[in-house]
């Protein structure tokens, strides 16, 4: 043991790990709102139920047909992702020439659907889920404990960030993304099937989120209401880092998540509202945001 | 691209206004007969909340800009109102006052921030200031945390109307809402609100019209901001209660979605989608988190269906303007 700025170490990087943790999570899903802002021009305000669908989509897989946290990292973003195309085709679709604010609003709409049906039958009351088995425990790295579920977190939440950013900037289908979100028209003249590509960005992006929801089923409990206020966050993370680029997205989440762990180090009292404050700085020097491209 | 409001059904020449005269009087009969028909609580409730969506309606049916966060200027109004009311015993005119005053400042500050970015960006810097705020009033000491403010005194209004008599609350609700329903219908059909308008429509445009953008929409914002505060001041009069509930975001939700029912950009509407949402959690209060699922369900239906909202609909079907 020993102490930095009078604060004991232990005590120190503990919270760092768990600003590195709701890091992994902002970096997830704001990477999730910009790759879907970008393609759609709407700001998905389901994204936090979605995330709640995905640790319940885990929960109930263990529940009631046996399924482990291994099978439904995969399952889970999967069968969500499923109902955000739905969504795409049934709802999303006809909104394609409007404000974009009308997506906001129906996102919205869809977020209170989701969250008041969980509630239903689920209340509100957080429902615990096991940390897997081969991931239980924790190593002594001598100035802190690191439990090893947490520090998986991390780097799967890393790599799956890369990944995304690799498939987007670059790959072949990523450019066609890039180039459709620039220009809709032209690249369906080049023969690609835009409306297709929109429909599974759409379910991509809900799919990251319900990824993150399966990634914090074990660390936070699982509960109907654990997305709304953790999307509230994420839009603020959004606004600092602007939502021009994928990167921007990624760093952003993660440096806010250390940032909030270390206010709960220094000052306890603002680690709620530390990133709003940010975000209202950011506005008053950088308008557009850390990474953002005006508007 | 399809611009949030549909120029058909806004004011256009004067000779059609007749239509917002009748409406006005039935808007005004209904409330006179209604605490002999209706609970006075519940139309004092629907009423703030009338007031609420009016206010939040000035923003985003005249101005185009949508905020996520008015729950920040009701639920602070009524912290102060609350506070100033009971813990410094000021009388409920003054304290009212004190609540709205906030109202405003707070106003000055949010929307100094947020329109320094456009669209979908200022409905999530609302909501995010909105919810720091609600942190804010969470851990502060005065705001009483999950406990709230209670056993609010309504006090005597001028020192000569004793405001803890149901009619004589519900009469003073009545004046003050009216009064400013009346001023945003003021406020919008002003040189001032034409320019608004003009920002709404094309605000390039306005721009090189030689109009200052910039401090249209935050005077707008002011304005809008320091009435959600007047109707969270009366609100909690009326319950003698400040809480959480009240600068929560779902109230931010709330607001939007009266309006949304109702009609943006409509003068009537945002009374009506007051009216109905707040029947609806009423009515339904017993079905527990189904309204929220309700609610929601409107929302979609909303936006995909009927984007004027009910009055705007009705307005279109009559040729009138409402």
């Amino acid at each position: 043991m020993f102490e930095i700025f009078g604060i004991p170490s232990q005590a120190l990087f503990g919270q760092l790990l768990l600003g590195l943790i709701n890091g992994s999570f902002y970096a997830l899903l704001s990477l999730g709102l910009a790759v879907i802002f970008g393609m759609l021009n709407i700001i998905n305000f389901a994204h936090g139920a979605q995330y709640m669908m995905g640790a319940f989509a885990a929960y109930l897989l263990l529940q009631h047909l046996g399924i482990g946290y291994w099978e439904a990292l995969v399952v889970a973003p999967i069968m969500i992702g499923a109902t955000g195309v739905l969504i795409e085709r049934l709802l999303l679709q006809h909104l394609r020439k409007l404000d974009p604010l009308y997506g906001l609003l129906l996102t919205f709409g869809l977020a209170l659907v989701i969250e008041g049906l969980f509630r239903n039958y689920y209340g509100s009351s957080g429902l615990p889920y096991q940390v897997p088995e081969a991931l239980q425990g924790g190593s002594n790295l001598g100035f802190m404990f690191l439990p090893n579920y947490r520090a998986w977190v991390i780097v799967l939440s890393l790599a799956v960030c890369f990944a995304t950013w690799f498939a987007i900037e670059r790959t072949r289908l990523g450019s066609y993304l890039r180039a459709a979100t620039e220009n809709p028209v032209l690249v369906r003249a080049f023969g690609i099937n835009v409306p297709r590509m929109v429909t599974l960005t759409y379910g991509f992006g809900v799919g990251l989120a319900a990824l993150a929801g399966v990634m914090a089923a074990p660390i936070y409990n699982v509960s109907p209401q654990m997305g709304s206020d953790l999307i509230i966050v994420v839009f603020a993370v959004v606004v600092i880092g602007g939502m021009g680029s994928i990167m921007g997205a990624i760093l952003t989440g993660f440096a806010l998540g250390v940032v909030e762990g270390l206010t709960k180090v220094f000052y306890p009292e603002a680690s709620n509202t530390v990133i709003f404050v940010i975000m209202a700085i950011v506005l008053l020097i950088r308008p557009a945001g850390l990474f953002g491209r005006g508007a | 691209m399809e611009r949030v409001l549909d120029p058909s059904v806004l004011p256009r020449r004067r000779d059609e206004g007749w239509s917002l005269g009748v409406a006005f009087a039935v808007m005004v009969a209904f409330f006179v007969v209604g605490p002999f028909v209706l609970y006075p609580v519940f139309l004092m409730k629907a009423l703030c909340f009338a007031l609420f969506a009016c206010a939040f309606n000035l923003l985003i049916g005249y101005v185009g800009l949508i905020s996520f966060g008015h729950a920040l200027f009701f639920g602070w109004a009524s912290y102060l109102t609350a506070y100033s009311a009971k813990t410094w015993g000021l009388p409920p005119e003054v304290a009212i006052g004190v609540g709205t005053a906030t109202a405003a400042m707070l106003g000055v500050v949010a929307g100094g921030l947020a329109i320094r970015r456009q669209g979908i960006y200022f409905a999530m810097i609302t909501l995010a200031l909105s919810q720091m705020m609600y942190f804010f009033a969470l851990q502060a000491k005065f705001t009483g945390g999950e406990d709230g403010i209670q056993g609010i005194p309504r006090g005597r209004l001028f020192g000569v109307f004793n405001l803890s008599n149901e009619m004589t609350m519900y009469v003073f609700v009545l004046v003050v809402v009216l009064a400013g329903f009346l001023l945003i219908y003021r406020i919008i059909n002003s040189p001032f609100g034409e320019v608004l308008k003009a920002i709404r429509e094309n605000e390039q445009r306005a721009v090189s019209l030689g109009y200052n953008t910039e401090r249209y929409k935050l005077v707008a914002f002011v304005l809008s901001a320091t009435l959600a505060g007047l109707a969270g001041s009366l609100n909690c009069l009326v319950f003698q209660l400040a809480s959480l509930t009240d600068v929560h975001w779902t109230m931010s939700g709330d607001v939007v979605l009266m309006t949304l029912l109702g009609g943006l950009g409509t003068v009537f509407g945002p009374v009506v989608g007051a009216f109905l949402v707040i029947g609806m959690q009423n009515y339904l209060a017993p079905f527990g988190q189904w309204v929220l699922v309700i609610q929601g369900a409107i929302f979609v239906a909303c936006v995909l269906l009927f984007r004027r909202g009910i009055v705007g609909e009705i307005a279109r079907l009559l040729r009138v303007q409402l």
